[in-house]
């Protein structure tokens, strides 16, 4: 099926969504920044979209000591050394349908940067469309970037928060393959155990694998497609308190994505502790079907 | 038992290489000279007994007895954006192609945070890992193979 241009998509926010052919069109704009995030760490050295800087989910946006995202100060840095300043548009894309461009679009968020885009189809569909990649590393000048607030209160959810959403029950959308969900699997097929001593999932929550949003070619479904899975199947309503986990936050940081941008829930929270936390927590509730 | 000589020498080369982007790039060049199974050794569609478990970029791995007692390894990637595979294929085969079958068995798998960096992340990591894995199965089964011809 062909796919609709993302601004006859339906999309509250169709502006969060660029298409390949702008990102080719805007590469050499000093007010936009190309930045790419991969899972495979020879991904973007291996050629990348001429202009784009690298964000590395592991080095560049997680404390190395702590499980937790950088601190002020070192987001500060990272700004500074991409050279993006407070309206800087910054662009997304990477490889896995986009899974770890969505992860870093939600780190960002998470420091008030919120003038953000996606590249729809990500990695995969500029590759596709054989357009220009190179190997050549941009360098940009030092930006002056203020000291930003991490915000972790509105689109962050912490274990204990988890656990008061299970006691109210409200709203927690699964974005795991169903095996994991049922507890068959403690991992996604093909991908290794995490760690995770128990299978099942959070009390309540409802399974809905992040996949079913993308189509074939990792662009996003439109949103009656869309309204169609998480509201008509699953009944989610848009003022609903919404909880999204996965393994590790990475998958469900593109469910975030969809339901707070795409189809305009007002409070979309990501587990980032996910799974990997859940599945090993001592005295923590679990449920299979 | 030692590693074989050749992915010693590697594995130590590495270890002077402390600049993550250099590591980075002297793994592209192996992945640049990545070259798919050769037609007489396997044709798609491949068996899945030449599947790697947990890997994402859908590698397979062949193998083909050479010289008196080696075996030399052949490698498919089929995810075009499985760079690292191809890397990891071409490392597998410049270092451990044409060894002995109990040396190249007794490879740890684990090398691949020698190689790539402790950063990998989990996924990746098992899935070459599995390459490394297959790598002593196929090696394990070219001795038994060669140990029953020459009952026969």
């Amino acid at each position: 099926m062909k796919t609709l241009p993302i601004s006859e998509r339906g999309y509250t926010n169709a502006d969060i969504l660029v298409t390949t052919e702008w990102v080719a069109e805007h590469k050499n704009d000093p007010n936009v920044r190309l930045v790419e995030s991969n899972e495979d760490i020879l991904l973007y050295v291996s050629g990348h979209i001429p202009g784009a800087i690298q964000v590395d989910w592991t080095t560049d946006l997680n404390d190395p000591l702590t499980r937790d995202y950088l601190v002020a100060e070192k987001f500060a840095d990272l700004m500074t050394r991409i050279g993006v300043t407070p309206d800087t548009t910054v662009v997304f894309y990477g490889d896995k349908s986009n899974w770890w461009a969505a992860y870093a679009l939600w780190v960002f968020s998470l420091f008030g940067h919120t003038n953000v885009r996606l590249m729809d189809g990500g990695r995969a569909k500029w590759e596709a469309e054989s357009r220009e990649l190179t190997r050549e590393i941009p360098k940009f000048e030092a930006t002056a970037y203020p000291l930003p607030t991490r915000d972790d209160s509105l689109i962050r959810a912490f274990r204990d928060q988890v656990l008061e959403h299970v006691r109210a029950n409200r709203k927690l959308v699964d974005v795991r393959s169903p095996l994991e969900f049922t507890g068959e699997r403690l991992h996604m097929e093909d991908y290794p155990n995490e760690g995770a001593l128990r299978g099942g999932h959070i009390p309540g929550a409802q399974s809905v694998p992040w996949a079913r949003a993308a189509n074939e070619d990792g662009t996003f479904k439109s949103a009656a497609e869309l309204q169609a899975i998480y509201l008509d199947e699953k009944g989610l309503k848009k003022d609903d308190d919404i909880i999204v986990y996965c393994r590790i936050g990475e998958r469900s940081s593109h469910t975030w994505f969809v339901l707070a941008h795409l189809l305009g829930f007002e409070k979309v929270r990501n587990y980032d502790g996910s799974w990997t936390e859940w599945g090993n927590l001592v005295g923590a509730p679990i449920e299979r079907p | 038992m030692s590693l074989p000589a050749k992915l010693a020498e590697l594995l130590e080369d590495l270890k002077l290489v402390e600049d993550r982007n250099d590591r980075l790039l002297t793994l592209i060049d192996f992945a640049d000279r990545f070259q798919d199974v050769p037609a007489h050794i396997a044709l798609r569609p491949f068996s899945e007994a030449n599947h790697v478990h947990r890997c994402e970029s859908d590698a397979y791995v062949f193998s083909e007895p050479v010289g008196d007692d080696g075996v030399k390894f052949h490698f498919a990637v089929e995810n075009p954006q499985g760079i690292s595979a191809k890397a990891m294929a071409v490392i597998l085969d410049e270092t451990i192609s044409g060894e002995n079958p109990d040396i190249i068995a007794s490879v740890p798998t684990d090398i691949v945070y020698q190689i790539f960096g402790k950063e990998l992340s989990m996924g990746k990591g098992q899935g070459l890992m599995g390459m490394i894995e297959l790598v002593k199965i196929l090696a394990k089964k070219a001795k038994v193979e060669k140990l029953a011809s020459s009952v026969e």
